[in-house]
């Protein structure tokens, strides 16, 4: 049993290893048909070991899960059960070493339970449409061996991360997971912006894990284990302030995996990466890790009230401040970041609101239907050749497949029924309802929580309906295109993209479609009923607005609230202010300190030893009398002493 | 068998001494056929001894991994009670192998290459590269390092501690770079004076304790020292350990030792040199004196997080290569140091784990930085421009991988040292100030930060973009008048680096931008000199990678081996 979880971890790795090694070898032809050969090999590589690890994954869910349809699972018993009853008693574990640390040990081990097993199948599903899709997207480029080793060996970290039992292996995946991020964000490193989103994401996140190491220290000491099970089962011994502390400190590293306030700016630029990276890693699954971990320790985060306070007001923040910023982009795929951020706050506004089987439904379902929409919006990228929507428009009729499909990724993205997003949404929203009059939250952050949640089903139906309308509708800018930078696909004719992107696509869209309907029985109808009016209204609003003028873009209606929105109310430069430009300050004060002071005083000392040596060679001066009177004045005091003390 | 097995520890350092005397014999002259056979010499020496030391983790007893195994102990200077005490336990047994590791690797790196291959000291070049002397004094080198790790005896340690610094003031001051004398001068004066402080606290401790032997003392665990006696012991021994190690604000000699420094130089001085301070600590100063330790704990943590802070900063504004990684080892140390302050069996684990992650990711950091100079000319990173992997795809792949080793990321060597340091941080041993030490943590959690940020921003100035074309002279050391015709084939080599080179990074990765670009103009710029990965630097890399890896994703294979000393030095209060 926990041999396959394991086989499903280590495949991607090993394939990973083999596509960074093996893909040229033993060959080193460099020119053209070198590329295609090594391409072509390490298209295999990659895809077919991802494969096979969805098939463990699937295998594993249907052995442990219930209630699933078609190849995508979904545990119809809310995970939440696990939190509430004995923790992890239902989970199959696996120890494969302990390693003595000298004080608490790690367990080098897996664990499968209903919500591993649920997330193992969403990673492995989505690595695997997007591997394909990248043998379409990355056609020609000669650095696919080393892309498609590091989508393996970020599916790899990201199954460790699901299938963990102890909490520094987990640990160990979560960051190897950023490492790929940096990596793969900054494939297209010539072009020095996207180096630098790169050296972002890794750093904004990397600030976030030092609170979360700390986090899983304390709860390990209080705890006197790393075992998620052996941390769960004492978290009611656990004093109050000891859970406060952990949660928060955990807080910071899912703010940051996840892109929350405040640590979110690096999702938007992490856009320069590949499509398909945008869609695995920055949609689909990393992003989506932060949550996981407060599903995976959720007991303690239900005993821990403040830290659930203020999870709701980030998510509050968030979830409203990205919505708004999504809608004033001109960039389709940075609305889709800011999109992203959104809904990942709506999976927080769950976990707060104390719900945690909504919170994992509506992960699962946006991680099929982003990852569709980023899948979708890389079709439309690399048919017109630009990202930014003003130079979209009209493209229903070029490309149909692409235009059905996102729509369908817009219509649950919206929450508009019969799509998956209207069914998870529904139950956040319902959860979150519930809040306002019992829970774990305060009465004041419930109520700003549903709230902000209302107001951000408005915002997302209006941007999503922007999008929709500038890249689908409408017509198409008559610019000459500038010579395509590295970052956006060199093919300019507009049609349908190749079939390995075409397919992915197609298979995407059924879960993004149908995967609600395993829920149907729970739909609060009146909640469900409110959520869609609103969203209508917000959709409707910017309709009005296009219509009016089809040329020009329907954030106008935002007025002034338009410019901030753009910027992300701009604190990407209170960040800079704050932060990276005073630590830059302080390294070159440390320099100058170092030269001038610590090493000031050493070179002091010597010049000092070099003066006295100077003084003392006065006294050497080769007269013979000088020598001799010294001498004589030696035996003197000796003799006197001597005589004295003698 | 057993009595077999116990000449071990002398044949290590026997085998290097005969080798370096055998060098002293008059022979032929440097021609041809004498720098061929004083290749094999070297390579063969050190081969042996590395060999040696393989047996030796081979026989060793990890059952008892806390007793001193392969025990020689004779009189040495029967008038001062000096013995000549050797013996290897978890704490010596992987310095022991690390550093026959390393310099064996050297010599590869030195003897494999062709003629015109950069960092080829041992060709016969017109300038004189001295090509005898040095392999002389890098076996020399190779006894005093290895011996610092067996001895027992704190006299004898403190022998070849010292003996250690004569062939590296050479090495730094003969074949360094253009400020080389200042920098080695200052090298040997800054460390001399750091030993008289370290000889003096030795001094002290036996005359308190009137014996040298380090495991009766550690056994005493300080029994027969006031406690005042022992503060004031272990500050002499501290800071002759610590000017070594280097522990801020005592470092100012590394930077300048390291940029000057050949490559093999700076691998060892950073693989080597500077684990023997901390192994100092793990030896002699924490274990024979655990009520100074007790006292200085908190000022050498705090110390130890300055230098992780201060260290980072300072590597964030370098503009040299070499020189910032010199810097990111005073960071690196100083998370060392901070496990030894916890005084805590994990916290002390840790800083032996940091110690060996950081000898093989820095030695493998210095020969990749070193490659990069000898290529460009140079190492300040202006100067470099960018695209290096556009340029150099392997190098600039594994000093990617290095990098990122070397910032701590999990699943390499040099994540589990700095976490469990942070990890004894937080339960610092009974006795020392809880909220001081969960103080240092945070802020050596803020030093993690700081660590990947400049490494970033390096491998993002230097190895992203483009490359620019201002083509800089390449000092090759050792190249002959042969340079210029082979420059021209340059371009039409196949590349001499396999696959294997990015065994972490992206091995595959090149300039897509070069075909839509000029490709004229540009290959015939980087004709000039820019050769990939080679064989020799290949084959001394391969290992360092390999082991990075292993200890990352196994850090039990280490932790193995440490911990059962490590609980009986630090474990029993």
């Amino acid at each position: 049993m926990i041999i396959f979880a394991a086989l499903a971890v280590l495949l991607p790795f090993l394939s990973a290893a083999a596509g960074l090694l093996g893909s040229r070898w033993p060959g080193h032809a460099r020119d053209e048909q070198g590329d295609e050969r090594a391409n072509r090999r390490a298209a295999w590589v990659a895809v077919v070991p991802t494969g096979i690890s969805a098939v463990l994954a699937g295998w594993l869910a249907a052995t442990h899960g219930a209630g699933f349809g078609g190849g995508e699972v979904l545990t119809s018993s809310p995970s939440g059960g696990t939190g509430n009853g004995g923790p992890g008693t239902d989970g199959v574990t696996g120890t494969l070493t302990v390693v003595d640390t000298g004080s608490i040990p790690i367990s080098v081990g897996l664990v499968v339970d209903d919500l591993a097993a649920t997330a193992g199948v969403l990673v492995t599903v989505v690595a695997l449409a997007v591997q394909i899709y990248s043998v379409g997207y990355l056609r020609g480029d000669r650095r696919y061996p080393s892309y498609s080793a590091f989508i393996s060996l970020f599916t790899s970290a990201m199954l460790l991360v699901v299938y963990a039992a102890d909490l520094l292996v987990l640990y160990v995946g979560w960051e190897i997971m950023g490492l790929c991020s940096y990596l793969l964000i900054g494939h297209w490193w010539e072009d020095r912006a996207n180096s630098r989103a790169a050296v972002k994401a890794f750093l904004v996140t990397r600030l976030g894990d030092v609170g979360f190491l700390f986090g899983i220290f304390v709860l390990g000491a209080a705890a006197d284990s790393f075992k998620i099970n052996d941390v769960l089962a004492a978290v009611p011994q656990m004093s109050s302030g000891t859970l406060i502390a952990a949660t928060l400190l955990l807080l910071a590293g899912v703010a940051g995996k996840s892109a929350q306030v405040p640590l979110h700016t690096w999702l938007p630029d992490a856009m320069a990466g590949p499509t398909p990276i945008s869609a695995l890693i920055h949609a689909a699954t990393m992003v989506a890790a932060g949550i996981f971990i407060v599903a995976r320790l959720y007991p303690a985060f239900l005993a821990a009230g403040p830290t659930l306070d203020v999870l709701a007001v980030l998510a509050a923040l968030g979830m409203l401040g990205a919505a708004l910023a999504a809608l004033a982009q001109d960039d389709l795929k940075r609305v889709l970041a800011y999109s992203t951020i959104s809904q990942l706050a709506y999976m927080a506004a769950a976990l707060a609101a104390g719900s945690d089987s909504a919170a994992i439904f509506h992960l699962v379902t946006h991680g099929a239907f982003k990852a569709l929409l980023f899948l979708c919006a890389g079709a439309v990228i690399h048919a017109v050749g630009s990202n930014l929507m003003s130079m979209m428009g009209g493209l229903r009729k070029e490309l149909p497949i692409t235009f059905v499909t996102m729509t369908i990724g817009f219509a649950a993205l919206m929450g508009l029924p019969p799509a998956s997003g209207f069914f998870s949404k529904d139950e956040v929203l319902a959860a979150v309802e519930q809040a306002v009059s019992q829970g774990p939250l305060t009465d004041a952050a419930a109520l700003l929580l549903y709230g902000s949640a209302l107001a951000t089903v408005a915002v997302t139906g209006a941007y999503s309906t922007r999008a929709w309308l500038r890249t689908f509708f409408g017509t198409r800018p008559i610019v000459a295109l500038p010579e395509p930078a590295p970052g956006t696909a060199r093919v300019i004719e507009t049609h349908e993209a190749p079939a390995t992107m075409k397919w992915p696509i197609i298979v995407l869209a059924v879960p993004a479609l149908l995967l609600g309907l395993v829920r149907i029985a729970d739909v609060h109808w009146g909640t469900a009923g409110l959520s869609v009016a609103v969203a209508l209204l917000g959709a409707g609003a910017v309709y009005a607005v296009w219509r009016s003028d089809p040329l020009s873009d329907p954030a106008r209606m935002l007025g002034p609230l338009r410019a901030p929105c753009e910027r992300a109310f701009y604190v990407d430069s209170v960040y800079q202010w704050v932060f990276a430009r005073p630590v830059l300050a302080l390294a070159r004060l440390v320099v100058r300190t170092d030269d001038r002071v610590v090493d000031g005083a050493v070179r002091g000392s010597g010049r000092v030893t070099l003066g006295l040596s100077g003084l003392v060679r006065l006294t050497q001066n080769g007269n013979a009398q000088l020598y001799v009177t010294g001498l004589l004045a030696g035996v003197l005091l000796i003799s006197v002493g001597a005589v004295m003390f003698g | 068998m057993t009595s077999l097995m116990n000449w071990l520890p002398i044949m290590l350092l026997g085998v290097p001494l005969a080798g370096a005397v055998a060098l002293i014999v008059p022979s032929r002259p440097d021609g041809a056929a004498g720098g061929r056979s004083l290749r094999v010499h070297g390579l063969a020496v050190s081969g042996i001894t590395f060999a040696l030391s393989v047996v030796l983790a081979v026989a060793f007893d990890y059952g008892d991994a806390a007793r001193v195994q392969f025990e020689t102990d004779m009189a040495w200077i029967p008038g001062l009670d000096l013995r000549f005490h050797l013996g290897v336990d978890g704490i010596s047994l992987p310095l022991v192998v690390l550093t026959a590791l390393l310099t064996f690797l050297c010599f590869v790196y030195l003897s494999w290459g062709k003629a015109d291959g950069p960092g080829q000291l041992l060709r016969p070049a017109p300038a004189g590269t001295r090509p005898r002397a040095l392999v002389f004094t890098l076996l020399v080198l190779e006894v005093g390092m290895i011996g610092t790790f067996l001895a027992l005896d704190l006299l004898l340690f403190f022998v070849f501690f010292e003996i250690v610094l004569i062939p590296m003031y050479f090495v730094i001051a003969i074949w360094g770079g253009r400020a080389r004398r200042t920098a080695a001068i200052k090298f040997i004066l800054y460390t001399l004076l750091g030993s008289v402080v370290l000889l003096l606290g030795l001094l002290l401790i036996w005359a308190q304790t009137g014996t040298l032997d380090v495991i009766a003392l550690a056994r005493a665990q300080g029994t027969g020292m006031s406690r005042s006696v022992q503060i004031i012991a272990f500050v002499a021994v501290g800071i002759g350990l610590a000017v070594k190690t280097p522990m801020w604000p005592l470092h100012t000699w590394l930077p300048d030792a390291h940029t000057e420094a050949p490559t093999v130089g700076s691998v060892l001085l950073a693989g080597v040199l500077l684990k023997m301070g901390t192994y100092g600590f793990a030896r002699i100063a924490i274990p024979v004196l655990p009520d100074g330790a007790a006292a200085v704990a908190p000022w050498l943590g705090a110390f130890a997080v300055v230098g992780i802070i201060y260290g980072a900063l300072a590597c964030l504004a370098q503009r040299d290569l070499k020189r910032m990684i010199a810097y990111s080892s005073i960071g690196h140390m100083g998370f060392v140091l901070l496990g030894f302050a916890t005084l805590t069996p994990v916290g002390v684990n840790a800083a032996l784990f940091g110690n060996i992650a950081h000898g093989l990711i820095t030695g493998l950091l210095f020969f990749v930085a070193g490659a990069v100079k000898e290529r460009y000319g140079t190492a300040d990173m202006p100067a470099l421009g960018g695209g290096m992997l556009s340029r150099l795809p392997h190098l600039g792949s594994l000093l990617t991988f290095a990098c990122i080793a070397s910032l701590g990321l999990p699943g390499l060597a040099g994540f589990w040292g700095e976490m469990l340091a942070l990890l004894g941080a937080f339960e610092p041993a009974p006795g020392l100030s809880r909220p001081l030490f969960l103080t240092f943590m945070a802020v050596g959690g803020i030093g993690a930060v700081l660590t990947a940020a400049y490494f970033l921003v390096m491998l993002s100035r230097v190895t992203h973009g483009r490359p620019v074309d201002t083509v800089h002279v390449p000092a090759l050391a050792g190249s002959g008048p042969a340079e210029e015709a082979v420059a021209a084939d340059y371009g039409t080599l196949p590349l001499t680096g396999t696959s294997g080179a990015g065994a972490g990074g992206s091995a595959d990765e090149d300039d897509s931008g070069r075909r839509d670009g000029q490709p004229g103009p540009r290959a015939a710029g980087d004709a000039a000199g820019f050769r990939d990965v080679m064989r020799h630097e290949l084959v001394a890399w391969t290992p360092l990678v390999g082991l990075i890896l292993l200890f990352g994703l196994w850090p039990k294979a280490l932790l193995l081996v440490t911990d059962p000393v490590v609980r009986t030095l630090v474990g029993a209060p």
